[in-house]
């Protein structure tokens, strides 16, 4: 009885020990076991329909039944870089300088913030300001849009605010205004994040070096602090510049004004009718993405992640 | 990303090319059917029904008692606009992807469903509740082509012009208030293409050398005419509104004093007692009309029969039409109404006389057969949806 448990297990070690002398002997398959099924996913769900997305940017829609015909051509392409009708220029060139506006808006309101968490808070400050950054993101992304918009509209928040302090009251509902202050200020989470480690990363002797050696602060923060913050604030940019980039909830509920169409919108108002067009307008920010991640890799960011 | 060299990025990439070129042929089949002849009676419930839906038109109050009697529980999808419904029932192929069985679209999708060949006809001798409608709304032209019914009308409501009485004096006739400078900054005009069509009934009635015959059947010189009044109207305009209940927020706030609505939101600010008030302009108006239609992969086709029967019996028009604020087709449904809510019938004009219902022109798709004169050259949706980009962005 004994025996047999002990060889039973024995056999069982044994066929473990085969398996992993496999793998010994074969370190590929021991790779492909590993990396494999992640990979898989990722060339077929992720890479794939990436690329079916760009291929049906190539396709037309046919006029009349608004079905997809899968002929190659550069007509949407040619509707989108028109030379004669701007709009989607424009468009394009409002998202990008939205994007952009919310990156810096963020990193200058972020490093403060994150510099205080990360060097003079005591750890349980420390803890609270984490849980603070993080608590507008457990709760809906369409709760606080809305929230924003009770805030700033003409009987809201803000004007009750202006008005008791003898200011003018600001008509902000519906202008890009509105869309760069709520954009801000949902993806700030997203770059203190990263500069706060970015920062936590700094030994305090670095400082110390640069004082010991006659740097005033001002010196000490443009040459040793900033440098090494940098990419830090890449790193955030690439989430906060990509997720205004695509965004189409804030355009339509806070934007919605003359003159306020981002891209995110633009393709959502085109996806029932025209998804061939949608897809030409969605390689764009891709494009854009791929520039600027580019950009990013050479300014050392993703070693901050 | 060091370790993707340039030999394997080339071959990521045509592996990715193998993979678009699989799926692609996969996605064309499903076009070219055989002429469809719909069912002659109305079998067994498959136990489910699953609905592409404007949020609350298979509302539980009137749904409830239909599933007990029936056996078929309603999944329901809701959607929030008009290409959204579209694209949903486009998705897995088309048809309803096998997955959906109804879609209660509107007059700017009904035609693109159908070209699309997305929803089949049925046999509106199945629905007793048809023969009742009023005459407009058994063969209209956004879901009836060439005589073959391509779905069951549902309920109506024109777009109305909307005003806060106490910032809008004198209370406005005309949809001029809305394309002048008077109010500048406080419009609420619909986020919608079909919005060109307001505009085009605007100049039907004030420029009538342009010759307008049908809002929605424009040549391009009438196109341009109208886009044009609306590239005039764009820095007047607070905001175009996507739903329903963001313009109900404007109004609220005081962003807006003026606009295109629906009644719905009209009665909605009214019950919430800010002093509003809407009319029909003396230009007419547009308006919608909804269709339910059969997708033409429905899985349970026999429930989706059964629940087209059931929301056209006149008690049931009534009841969607108080839940939604909306209009029935059936002039049966008035003492139904009116004994759901006093006085609701006239409220919502079910009582009004045929020229009421004439004075609206009801959404349909524009397609480049004019559909007058013999002409073929009339603007299609596409361009609609290119040229209010423009004039928005």
């Amino acid at each position: 009885m004994a025996v047999d448990v002990a060889r039973e297990a024995g056999s069982l070690r044994g066929a473990r020990l085969r398996v992993s002398a496999a793998f010994w002997r074969r370190p590929w398959l021991k790779l492909a076991a590993l990396v494999g099924p992640p990979v898989g996913i990722y060339t077929i769900v992720y890479v794939g329909s990436l690329a079916v997305l760009l291929a049906s940017g190539f396709w037309a829609v046919n006029a009349f039944t608004s079905e997809t015909v899968h002929t190659w051509n550069l007509g949407n392409f040619r509707t989108i870089f028109s030379t004669t009708d701007l709009t989607y220029w424009r468009i394009i060139g409002r998202t990008v300088a939205m994007a952009a506006a919310v990156t810096v808006t963020d990193a200058v309101l972020a490093f403060p913030l994150a510099y205080f968490m990360a060097r003079l808070a005591m750890p349980r400050l420390r803890a609270l300001l984490f849980v603070a950054v993080l608590l507008p993101l457990w709760s809906s992304y369409l709760v606080r849009i809305y929230s924003w918009r009770t805030i700033l509209s003409t009987s809201g928040a803000l004007n009750w605010v202006l008005t008791g302090l003898g200011l003018p009251a600001q008509h902000l509902s519906g202008t890009n205004w509105a869309m760069w202050l709520v954009f801000s200020y949902i993806w700030l989470p997203f770059m203190v994040l990263p500069v706060f480690a970015a920062i936590e990363r700094i030994p305090d002797s670095y400082l110390e070096a640069s004082g010991d050696l006659g740097a005033r602060a001002g010196r000490t923060f443009r040459s040793v602090m900033l440098p090494l913050v940098l990419p830090g604030f890449v790193a955030g940019s690439i989430f906060t510049f990509a997720l205004t980039l695509g965004d189409f909830i804030t355009p339509a509920l806070i934007g919605g004004g003359p003159g306020t169409a981002m891209i995110g919108s633009t393709v959502e108002a085109n996806v029932g009718l025209n998804v061939p067009f949608a897809a030409a307008l969605t390689a764009v920010p891709v494009a854009i993405m791929g520039l600027y991640l580019m950009a990013a890799k050479r300014l050392g960011a993703f070693e901050a992640l | 990303m060091r370790w993707l060299t340039r030999r394997r990025a080339i071959g990521a990439l045509a592996a990715a090319g193998l993979l678009a070129a699989l799926v692609v042929p996969a996605t064309s089949i499903g076009s070219g059917s055989a002429a469809f002849s719909p069912p002659t009676k109305i079998g067994k419930g498959e136990g489910s029904l699953n609905v592409i839906e404007w949020p609350a038109y298979t509302d539980p109050s009137f749904a409830k008692p239909f599933e007990k009697a029936t056996g078929c529980t309603i999944h329901r999808k809701d959607a929030g606009s008009s290409n959204q419904m579209v694209a949903l029932m486009r998705a897995g192929g088309g048809g309803g992807g096998g997955q959906y069985d109804l879609v209660s679209a509107s007059g700017d999708a009904s035609l693109r469903l159908i070209y699309g060949k997305d929803v089949v006809p049925i046999n509106v001798n199945l629905l007793p509740g048809w023969k009742q409608f009023f005459p407009y709304f058994k063969s209209p032209a956004h879901n009836t082509v060439n005589g073959v019914h391509y779905g069951i009308s549902l309920q109506w409501g024109p777009n109305t012009l909307i005003y806060n009485t106490k910032k809008v004096k004198p209370a406005p006739t005309s949809w001029s208030v809305v394309y002048g400078k008077k109010y500048a900054g406080k419009i609420s005009i619909p986020n919608n293409p079909i919005q060109i069509a307001d505009a085009a009934l605007y100049l039907m009635k004030t420029k009538p050398a342009l010759g307008i015959r049908d809002p929605y059947e424009l040549t391009k010189g009438q196109f341009d005419a109208a886009v044009a009044l609306l590239k005039r109207q764009k820095p007047l305009v607070k905001r175009y509104w996507n739903y329903a209940a963001d313009q109900i927020t404007d109004f609220k706030n005081g962003d807006v004093t003026v606009g295109s609505t629906w009644p719905y939101q009209t009665l909605t600010l009214q019950a919430s007692k800010l002093s509003v008030k809407d009319l029909i302009p003396r230009e007419g108006t547009t308006g919608w009309a909804d269709t339910w239609m059969l997708a033409a992969k429905a899985p349970h086709p026999n429930c989706a029969y059964m629940w087209m029967k059931y929301v056209t019996m006149p008690k049931v028009e009534a009841q969607q039409a108080i839940v939604f604020g909306e209009t029935p087709v059936t002039p049966l449904a008035c003492p139904y109404m009116n004994k759901l809510q006093a006085g609701s019938c006239a409220q919502y004009h079910l009582n009004a006389p045929a020229a009421y219902l004439k004075s609206i022109h009801f959404w349909k798709v524009p397609i480049a057969d004019c559909g007058w004169g013999g002409r073929k050259d009339c603007v299609d949706f596409t361009a609609w949806q290119q040229a209010w980009t423009q004039i928005t962005g």
